[in-house]
């Protein structure tokens, strides 16, 4: 019973943090059509700027509470200043190309920005571990887990509730959804379809950044954190239809599940249970869980 | 450029002076050979790219055939290189058979994601498969040809020989199917694949032989690869091993068999190159490379090579 417990509560805090950046990464998607592979660089970047504000700020013997500040305020940089970058400097030129080009494209860009961390932070790991115990620790029928975790829970519930609330119920969201439906009636209609696909790219990198950000201080933040990192991204929002809000958020319940069982019962599988869940998906509803129907053309 | 011209005799010519000049570039043979066993998975790559499929799992391939290479030279000590590579190419085209009656319905990015994810799973399966050295993976024997071991220290000759020759015949053998009536189709499915089924050619068909050829060449480069190196890990089935068989396709071009080649070569320089000098920086000298080569050259760096000599 404890050990069921435990896979649920370790799937939960896994899925959270899967469903953070999967979020970003179906959101990009789903507006611009791009399937963006530097995802996992805006998630190692974000992790790195958090590892330097919390180090400056704890190094300078600020109240360690505010770091908590640092962490969000370290992803809000990075997708402001990233997110417009990489959007209004590269991707802009390539919108209308095939989509495995603008693939290619941020697979380019990933190699680029990898060694532009290596070139900014050095190759050095950088521990914060500070924020991750400072809240003590939470029990679960006899099981005890940092309460940092329920920041990250709480961070990915917001982050999933906010974005499905603006779409739905404000103007510029409703608005996105046009520009999703159909891009050149909406700029027919005066939409300035640039500027959403340049904060839509902007919100995406934050959330990945934000992602990294909560995650760095419970690892080393080291170089390549982001490679692995893209790949289970990739499956999260496959599984649950590429574009797909809902999907990301079951997706992301899927792999956390299924890791977590996986880790606590058969260890050896762990890694390779993932992606038979994500080729799985792809064979019995090629497009995903939450995908939506699409007119053939000829 | 597939049918134009003067792509046999430049093979030939290629596979004369490689192997000529072989001798006498001593410490270039492992880097070129390593060129050769890539431009072979490439050159399976193209077949698909031709089509409009881009595959970012054929690592998947490249290291079922490595594997099977190491596998049976380690556990049946078989070590005739001709039957390593041979065994290492039909285990990846069995492989690629059966998946490909899968793949050969998906297309785009969902064609991309399933074979990545075919790719991760062999992967996975070898991290914590502890028989076959898991993330460490195992040495491969060295092997031999005619009963004389052909890798080593000081005599890497032989294998580059034996690569130069695998690589011509695998290129003259793709250049001949892709004028076929089932190569030329591939622009046409690219291009609008219903009108290719009312002309009443079956797409799904077309995609999948293609699928398996590319499978079995990645395999075949893989093979060679690993008598090359002489040590298997399971880093050549992860996505990013994949993610450079694309570099490569997209740096040279899909315009003609001679470009995967020239463009693993190329790939290589600029990574020995780049990563002697500055280890820090050679991924993003390469991903600015493939930015540059995306913008301007859409066909590849053999478009720049194709159009000078139309034009002189």
């Amino acid at each position: 019973m404890t050990e069921l417990l435990s896979v649920v509560v370790d799937a939960v805090i896994y899925s959270s943090w899967l469903f953070i950046i999967a979020l970003g990464l179906t959101l990009i998607y789903g507006v611009m059509k791009i399937l963006n592979m530097a995802h996992g660089s805006f998630y190692a970047l974000g992790a790195y700027a958090a590892a330097s504000l919390v180090g400056y700020w704890l190094g300078h013997g600020y109240p360690p509470l505010a770091s908590y500040g640092m962490l969000v305020l370290a992803a809000i940089l990075v997708g402001l200043i990233t997110g417009p970058l990489v959007e209004r400097g590269l991707l802009r030129f390539m919108y209308g190309k095939d989509e495995i080009i603008l693939l290619l494209v941020t697979y380019a860009l990933f190699l680029i920005l990898e060694d532009s961390i290596k070139i900014i932070w050095g190759v050095n790991p950088y521990f914060i571990s500070e924020p991750y115990g400072l809240l003590g620790v939470w029990d679960v029928a006899g099981l005890s887990y940092p309460f940092y975790n329920i920041i990250l829970i709480a961070v990915s519930v917001l982050a999933g509730v906010g974005v499905a609330v603006v779409l739905q119920y404000t103007r510029p969201g409703k608005l996105l959804l046009a520009v999703i439906h159909d891009r050149e009636v909406s700029m027919a209609m005066g939409i300035n379809v640039n500027r959403f696909y340049m904060v839509t790219f902007t919100v995406g990198t934050m959330l990945a950044a934000i992602g990294g950000a909560l995650t760095a201080p419970t690892v080393s933040v080291v170089p390549g954190m982001g490679v692995g990192v893209i790949v289970l991204a990739f499956a999260v929002v496959v599984i649950g239809g590429l574009g797909s809000l809902q999907g990301a958020a079951l997706g992301a319940l899927i792999v956390g599940l299924v890791r977590s069982a996986a880790v606590h019962y058969l260890p050896q599988v762990e890694l390779f249970s993932i992606y038979v869940v994500m080729a799985l998906v792809l064979i019995f509803r090629p497009k995903g869980l939450f995908a939506a129907a699409e007119v053939r053309k000829i | 450029m597939i049918g134009k011209g003067y792509t046999v005799h430049v093979l030939v010519v290629a596979l004369v002076v490689l192997l000529v000049a072989g001798p006498f570039m001593h410490k270039w043979l492992f880097m070129l050979t390593m060129s050769m066993g890539k431009g072979l998975v490439v050159l399976g790559l193209i077949v698909l790219l031709r089509t409009g499929l881009v595959s970012f799992g054929q690592g998947l391939y490249y290291c079922v055939g490595a594997y099977t290479v190491g596998s049976l030279g380690q556990f049946l000590g078989w070590k005739n290189a001709l039957v390593l590579l041979v065994g290492g190419t039909a285990a990846a085209a069995v492989l690629a058979t059966i998946l490909g009656f899968l793949l050969a319905n998906y297309r785009s990015i969902f064609f991309a994601m399933l074979s990545l994810a075919f790719s991760m799973i062999l992967f996975g399966l070898l991290v914590k498969t502890s028989a076959l050295g898991s993330t460490d993976g195992f040495n491969v024997p060295a092997p031999t040809l005619f009963g004389k071991a052909i890798s080593g220290a000081g005599h890497q000759y032989p294998l580059f020989a034996l690569g130069c020759v695998v690589a011509f015949i695998a290129a003259l053998l793709t250049n001949a199917y892709l004028r076929t009536a089932l190569g030329r189709l591939s622009p046409a499915i690219r291009d609008n694949e219903i009108r290719v089924e009312y002309m009443g050619a079956s797409v799904r068909n077309a995609i999948h032989t293609k699928y398996v050829i590319a499978g079995a060449l990645a395999g075949l480069g893989g093979a060679l690869t690993a008598m090359t190196i002489g040590h298997i890990d399971p880093e050549m089935a992860y996505w990013t091993t994949s993610g450079e068989f694309v570099f490569v396709a997209i740096l040279g071009g899909t315009g003609s068999v001679i470009a995967p080649f020239l463009g693993a070569i190329i790939f290589e320089i600029i990574r020995t190159y780049a990563y002697q000098y500055s280890p820090n920086t050679w991924q993003m000298v390469l991903g600015s490379a493939m930015l540059l080569v995306i913008i301007f050259l859409p066909a590849g760096l053999w478009s720049a090579f194709a159009y000078r000599s139309r034009r002189g």
